[in-house]
């Protein structure tokens, strides 16, 4: 479930591997054969754009329209008038309220407990020498590899035997486990980013060791510790299978699980209450995530090139 | 709390807002300020229980007993307190002979190779693509891609279902009025596997090209533009540039793409079970997610069915493993 943090991997791998920090704009050589050429290009990546974005586009535009004007003989491309009553009809929903807190449960718990676990990690791992380091970080490495898709019959009777299926703890324990590696992973290129010397120059300014920690270091940190917060935020809300598998009393179910209900309630006869459910869920992971992308790439990249 | 005085070092208090103190199953150590190397490495390994515990918990513990399961006979019977019985490799052997299962293997590879080459090929050309416009066209194409990469896989799967919706689809409607395909007009895409996957390659690319398209795009910027001149003063075309300067340049970055597509592509559930729900033959169109999830009350059997999973994505991605851990430093 590592979907949308990966690129700090490859952003790490390329720094270190490549070793090469000279940033230039644009990376495919000189632009002598400008005019015609590039603007053929630049109308090529706005028609890739549309082409990308009319998914999302379609859902939101046909959330707003009810049936009768979804089942047309000819899609309405460019629809106005509007109507709010699919969206009315989702909050009507009470399943919808319910869903949403126990998300909302399984979500907090779960970033608390994955930050904070992969915080104190990557400081071990990151600023102290012991036996054992080197094989951490390959374990962490290799666990991502392990197919999740694979595990969660044995996850799923590992939760009954503990009482903990349909339930936000038994949830977030294999959330938590999910995450946690490359959330440790990401937190350590946060971590080297931040040279020891400057703790070492506060201290020599007459601060204690923890002090230098809190109060140079840690604001430092804030960035990283912001980004990994939105990577477990991201996984745990959108996270399908494990959902799927733990809760299964209609009434624990996680929001995605809610809408795929919507949906084989609704086929092929509402969609537009469909597309009301999914853009309520989507809407805010999206400008949740177009926020922070930029930020946590950048801070990424700042903190991998120092290897 | 009255813990010996632990290392020096860095000793990593927890956040100060931490409001879980009851969840860490090994509070850090309070920090002392006399060195002493041997708390400070005990430090260390104290500050890596709570992340051990927590990975052993919720992957390694149910990875051990899958393993076991899988050389048992356990089934619902087992799960109401009658002891399993080994059966070594009965549940391997029954699966691996069963026509069935090598099928299923053989379409979930299949599947991962089209869709890991597509996501690679387009995003790829896309990043080059991002490389090479203007500032608008640019941040036009990267806004479109952070949205497609930032909607919940659910909201993704939903709306692709209207849009392949065999009657007031837009995709059917497309092919039909514009394109003149009368044949596709209520054309059922799920029906018949080949189309099923058709439709799940669509999505799948969709939902990850974004992520290639970012990765290697920031490979690109990392290529000096020094190197780039100097391989034109000597002659060389852009298509020669590309190949020659470019790629080798980029690879590790390639490599760490390809790497996690392959792995992705081959564990993919949601999408193929989504679909399948939609409407879709299921025993046709399992792939190894579904198909485990659709032996889960035959626990052993999908122990031993996830093990050879695990096996295969061993086997498929080992090469690349290898190389990454020797080419990453730690």
């Amino acid at each position: 479930m590592s979907a949308q943090a990966a690129p700090v991997t490859a952003v790490t791998t390329t720094a270190s591997g490549t070793g090469r920090g000279s940033r230039t704009g644009r990376g495919s050589g000189t632009t002598r054969r400008a005019g015609v050429g590039r603007w053929l290009l630049g109308v090529l990546a706005v028609v890739v754009a549309l082409l990308w974005v009319f998914p999302i586009y379609w859902m939101v535009t046909s959330a707003f329209l009810p049936t009768n004007r979804l089942q047309t003989p000819t899609p309405n491309f460019f629809p106005t008038n509007g109507t709010l009553s699919n969206f009315r009809r989702v909050f009507d929903d009470p399943g919808f309220a319910a869903s949403f807190k126990v998300s909302l449960g399984v979500t907090a718990a779960t970033l608390v407990a994955a930050i904070l676990f992969a915080f104190v990690a990557a400081l071990a791992v990151s600023r102290f020498r012991f036996r054992g380091r080197k094989g951490f970080i390959v374990t962490i490495l290799v666990v991502q590899m392990i197919p999740a898709e694979g595990l969660f019959i044995s996850q799923y009777q590992m939760l009954d035997g503990w009482g903990l299926v349909n339930a936000i703890g038994g949830l977030t324990i294999v959330y938590v486990a999910a995450i946690l590696p490359f959330t440790i992973w990401m937190l350590r290129g946060f971590v080297n980013g931040v040279p020891i010397e400057l703790e070492e120059a506060g201290m020599v300014d007459g601060l204690s060791r923890t002090g230098a920690f809190f109060r140079i270091t840690f604001p430092l940190l804030a960035p990283g510790l912001v980004a990994s917060g939105v990577y477990g935020f991201l996984q745990a809300w959108n996270e399908y299978t494990l959902a799927l598998v733990v809760m299964t009393d209609p009434a624990k179910r996680t929001l995605p699980l809610w809408l795929q209900g919507l949906v084989e309630a609704n086929r092929a006869t509402d969609w537009g209450v469909v597309m009301a459910g999914a853009t309520l869920i989507a809407i805010p992971v999206i400008i949740f995530f177009l926020l922070v992308q930029q930020r946590m790439t950048s801070g990424l990249v700042s903190g991998a090139v120092k290897g | 709390m009255s813990a010996p005085p632990h290392g020096s070092g860095v000793a990593a208090p927890a956040p100060p807002s931490s409001p879980v103190s009851g969840v860490t199953p090994a509070a850090p150590p309070v920090p002392a300020r006399r060195r002493r190397p041997l708390a400070t490495r005990l430090g260390a390994y104290l500050l890596l229980v709570p992340a051990v515990v927590a990975i052993a918990v919720g992957l390694g513990y149910p990875l051990v007993r899958q393993f076991v399961i899988s050389f048992q006979e356990y089934g619902l019977a087992q799960q109401f307190g009658r002891p399993a019985e080994w059966v070594g490799l009965d549940n391997y052997v029954a699966l691996l002979t069963d026509s069935y299962v090598w099928g299923v293997i053989g379409r979930s590879i299949a599947f991962c190779v089209v869709n890991a080459v597509a996501t690679m090929a387009i995003g790829m050309a896309l990043a080059v693509l991002m490389a090479r416009v203007g500032r608008a066209a640019r941040i036009t194409l990267q806004v479109g891609m952070l949205l497609a990469w930032g909607t919940p896989v659910l909201a993704t799967m939903t709306v692709w279902q209207w849009l392949f919706d065999s009657q007031y689809g837009v995709i059917n409607w497309l092919l039909a009025e514009p394109l003149g395909i009368d044949g596709m007009r209520y054309h059922s895409w799920l029906i018949e596997p080949l189309s099923f996957y058709f439709v799940a390659t669509v999505i799948v690319v969709w939902m990850s090209v974004p992520f290639v398209v970012f990765t290697v795009y920031a490979g690109l910027l990392q290529v000096p533009t020094e190197t780039m001149e100097a391989a034109q003063l000597d002659g060389a075309n852009s298509w020669k540039r590309f190949w020659l300067i470019t790629i080798p340049m980029i690879k590790p970055v390639l490599f760490v793409v390809a790497l996690l597509q392959v792995i992705w592509d081959l564990r993919v559930f949601t999408q193929i079970y989504v679909l399948q729900r939609a409407g879709a033959p299921t025993r046709e169109t399992h792939l190894l997610g579904t198909y485990i999830f659709s032996l889960a009350k035959e626990f052993s059997m999908a122990g031993a069915m996830a093990t050879i999973m695990l096996v295969l994505t061993l086997v498929l991605t080992g090469f690349y493993i290898r190389r990454m851990l020797r080419e990453e430093e730690l």
